[in-house]
């Protein structure tokens, strides 16, 4: 085989970077997360997981087979979307909702519009706002074994001091893969140094954020609120594993500025204005619904084609 | 007697408002929120789908041209104002749960659709049944699309409880985006129903819609004897203009 030369037409010089290898380095990457996830709300976490996973790959597994399609369950994407998915439920659902979330978020909002790289929106934020508005008192109870009461960002919105030390680590209720600001940030490490992600997106997304919530909450420039916005809920798990999915961010640079400035106001809006406490997967599908329009608006002139006139 | 079939049969399946020609998509969308609420609209709009479109069969020789569109909406508009009248007096509760959506049938493209591409061109009777054919399909649909989101997003159907008492609701489906789903599903199901049958070699033209492309796909150009697109019309006053 070896002997065989390859015809194909260009691009004729690769990269080792297969879609599996990236979606590969993603899973090691929110393995931190995962593990201070079980370790934070014990085996039922675990349990979560695994079922939201079972229940994203079969889902696409089934799909290809009745549709008579090449299965891609091998390019591990599926495996991403229901880790992420699960990252974001609370511990306490019932064992139904990661299975009804795994079958929409493949399903409906992947598969039918034609698969990996063609889905609109990113399938596990999808899934989740389903649950989120289907199930709200399921998917918003975040009592469990560790904890009870509000999270975080809820008790910050009705007015009470929290811990941000806590917030940092992680000792605190939420969903199960939100809560340490420090296993997410290690995995964002793995994914920059790896080159799976630049910080354009969430670099920008983050500062805006801050700025627009200085900006709304009307408190001036008050660090610990700041900081525990900005530990607390899904902010960092967005911005580092969902802002940046490939599929439904813009591709040109100006454009990723434009969506990270974008995901930040809405989030602040969403946090500050907003009935819920939580705003981080609401922004970034309504982000992703305008990531065409975002592209149109900054597509690169072709060389020769405009420019300045003199 | 043969026009009489033909029409109902074209507006229930052939030329089904809902999920072959996607008009009316307003109230399909927005009301269907139980079963007992989309068969009330569905009923609602056939009544005066079926009356404007005999009124205007019967003035189709005496209404000039120019003013064709006003005229269909002013008798559309009285029939409608009758029906809710009627609604409000004798059914409250369903005149509650429709609200906004009555008036509106004036302004609802599947009877404006068919007084302009059929009443306005045929004698009496056929468009009678013309409009009853279209109501009947329209109210099949919105009952259909009614009954899934009840049962899915609530438990029930027309109000009586039939899912087990574990069943959860997932509340997603009385709410707008459910609309787009199950209708996205239930077209996607009829459309696969048709490609089936064609594969058998059943002649789906019948069902289809005249020619080879869907009404949907269709841009007007004409060949297809039931027009929605009154193409005549339009050059005719392209003409006047120039």
């Amino acid at each position: 085989m070896s002997g065989l030369m390859k015809v194909s037409s260009n691009p004729h010089i690769r990269a080792k970077d297969t879609t599996s290898r990236m979606m590969l380095t993603v899973v090691i990457a929110l393995l931190p997360t995962t593990f201070f996830g079980i370790y934070n709300f014990g085996w039922r976490a675990a349990l979560i997981i695994a079922l939201t996973i079972a229940s994203t790959v079969l889902t696409e597994f089934l799909y290809e087979k009745i549709v008579g399609k090449k299965s891609t369950i091998g390019d591990f994407s599926a495996v991403v979307t229901g880790l992420l998915l699960a990252l974001n439920l609370p511990v306490s659902v019932p064992w139904w909702i990661p299975v009804i979330g795994g079958v929409f978020a493949i399903l409906v909002v992947k598969m039918l519009f034609g698969g990996l790289g063609q889905n609109f929106m990113n399938p596990a934020l999808a899934a989740r706002c389903f649950l989120l508005i289907s199930f709200t008192s399921i998917m918003t109870n975040f009592d469990c074994d560790a904890y009870t009461g509000a999270t975080p960002l809820a008790a910050l919105k009705a007015g009470e001091s929290v811990n941000v030390y806590d917030m940092i680590i992680g000792n605190i209720s939420g969903t199960i893969g939100e809560t340490s600001m420090i296993a997410i940030v290690i995995g964002a490490c793995i994914l920059i140094f790896c080159g799976i992600i630049d910080l354009r997106i969430p670099g920008t997304y983050i500062v805006s954020f801050v700025v627009f919530l200085v900006l709304f909450s009307g408190r001036g420039w008050d660090g610990q609120y700041v900081s525990a916005h900005l530990a607390g809920g899904g902010l960092m798990l967005g911005a580092f594993f969902m802002a940046t999915d490939y599929v439904t961010r813009p591709i040109t640079k100006k454009g990723q500025y434009i969506y990270g400035i974008f995901l930040g106001f809405l989030t602040a809006i969403f946090r500050v204005f907003g009935a819920s406490a939580e705003g981080v997967s609401y922004a970034i599908i309504i982000g992703n619904l305008l990531v065409p329009l975002i592209e149109r608006f900054t597509l690169p002139k072709a060389f020769g084609k405009g420019g300045e006139k003199a | 007697m043969n026009s009489v079939k033909e029409r109902l049969y074209n507006g229930i399946v052939k030329e089904n408002p809902t999920f072959v020609l996607v008009l009316g998509m307003c109230p399909t969308l927005a009301v269907t929120t139980s079963a007992m609420n989309g068969l009330g609209m569905g009923l609602t709009t056939m009544v005066v789908l079926a009356l404007s479109n005999m009124i205007i069969s019967l003035m189709r020789n005496i209404i000039p041209d120019k003013v064709r569109i006003p005229a269909f909406i002013v008798i559309i508009a009285s029939f409608v104002t009758i029906m809710q009248l009627l609604l409000q007096g004798f059914l409250p509760s369903l005149y509650d749960a429709l609200g906004i959506y009555i008036p509106l049938i004036v302004v609802n493209c599947i009877i404006l659709g068919r007084a302009e591409s059929y009443a306005s061109k045929n004698p009496v009777i056929p468009s009678l049944f013309d409009g009853i054919g279209m109501g009947l399909g329209f109210s099949f649909a919105l009952t259909c699309i009614g009954a899934v989101r009840e049962i899915l997003g609530a438990g029930e159907i027309f109000g009586f409880h039939i899912m087990p008492e574990s069943y959860v609701p997932i509340s997603i489906f009385v709410m707008a985006p459910g609309a787009f789903f199950v209708l996205a599903t239930l077209t996607a199901i009829q459309n696969k129903i048709k490609a089936a049958g064609e594969k058998k070699g059943k002649d789906m033209s019948k069902i289809q819609s005249g020619c080879s492309e869907d009404c949907l796909g269709c841009d007007g150009k004409g060949g297809c004897s039931h027009g929605f697109y009154d193409t005549k019309a339009g050059e005719k006053t392209e003409g006047e203009v120039k």
